[in-house]
């Protein structure tokens, strides 16, 4: 596994895809997850999908018949992006805790 | 009714370009089709539309442009007009603020393909420039002048890329520390 930081598109787009769902379905549900702070735009969205179906972290879903919109689901390989990347958010968030806790809001 | 306005926006100012569109359709007029210099308009609510230009890789009917343009009309956008590369998108502005990126690099690697469409038009007009001033001086010096229009060329799409290169350069440094 790569030892880089997953971009925060990729994050939340990966987190959606536990169920199948389309690029719209997507948007919706980052925003929803995020409440209301990210908005996925649809070129970025259309970018990271491409890349991610590329390295196998989610595969498209063939459609149901007379619904032309693709639908993704993540595949094992991306289920373990996103685990690396929560334990390696847990150290940020944890050190940046211990280290911040004199500064003032 | 149709309206039609003819006017200009160098390719390097196409953000300048949706800023027009944008404030045309504050007045009630959409944009409905594009041609070289020349806008089409029909009459909508006023804002009712917030328009988004972008430079596709490839020709708009090649299938992978196809695709994305499928991609992009079904989260709520619309293909309002195509000109070469460029597509023309609109969506209503009631469905929230309309923008194509949302992250830096993208935006980056949109305006790196900018730079590639204009850099050819220039070093090939500097090019041109060259060879015909060696050509007028030999043969035919009366004409010398000639050749320094593509030279004029050469430098306004110049100064173009340049101009493209600083946004790209301060994206660079942004995505230095952070997405």
């Amino acid at each position: 596994m790569e030892n880089i930081a997953l971009t925060e598109a990729v994050f939340y787009i990966l987190l959606s895809l536990e169920k199948p769902l389309h690029g719209y379905g997507i948007m919706q549900n980052a925003e929803k997850l995020s409440g209301g702070r990210v908005k996925l735009a649809a070129g970025t969205l259309y970018g990271a999908i491409n890349t991610l179906l590329e390295k196998g972290w989610i595969s498209s879903v063939p459609g149901e018949s007379g619904d032309r919109k693709k639908e993704y689901v993540i595949t094992e390989s991306g289920k373990a992006a996103v685990l690396a990347e929560i334990s390696r958010l847990r150290e940020l968030v944890e050190n940046g805790e211990k280290l911040t806790g004199g500064w003032t809001k | 009714m149709k309206k039609v306005i003819k006017k200009m926006f160098w390719a390097w100012d196409f953000e300048k370009e949706e800023k027009w569109l944008n404030e045309m359709s504050a007045k009630g007029l959409a944009l409905v089709g594009y041609s070289l210099c020349r806008y089409v308009f029909e009459e909508c609510e006023p804002g009712e539309y917030t328009n988004k230009i972008q430079l596709l890789e490839h020709r708009p009917n090649h299938p992978e442009s196809e695709q994305y343009i499928r991609f992009m009309e079904e989260t709520g956008a619309e293909e309002v007009a195509t000109y070469m590369n460029w597509v023309y998108f609109r969506k209503k502005t009631a469905d929230g603020p309309f923008e194509i990126f949302s992250d830096i690099e993208s935006k980056m690697n949109h305006l790196i393909l900018v730079k590639k469409l204009l850099l050819p038009i220039a070093i090939l007009n500097l090019w041109i420039f060259l060879m015909n001033l060696l050509n007028f001086a030999f043969n035919y010096p009366r004409g010398i002048w000639i050749p320094f229009i593509n030279l004029a060329c050469a430098a306004l799409v110049f100064f173009g890329v340049h101009g493209i290169q600083k946004k790209i350069n301060a994206l660079k440094k942004e995505h230095a520390i952070r997405e």
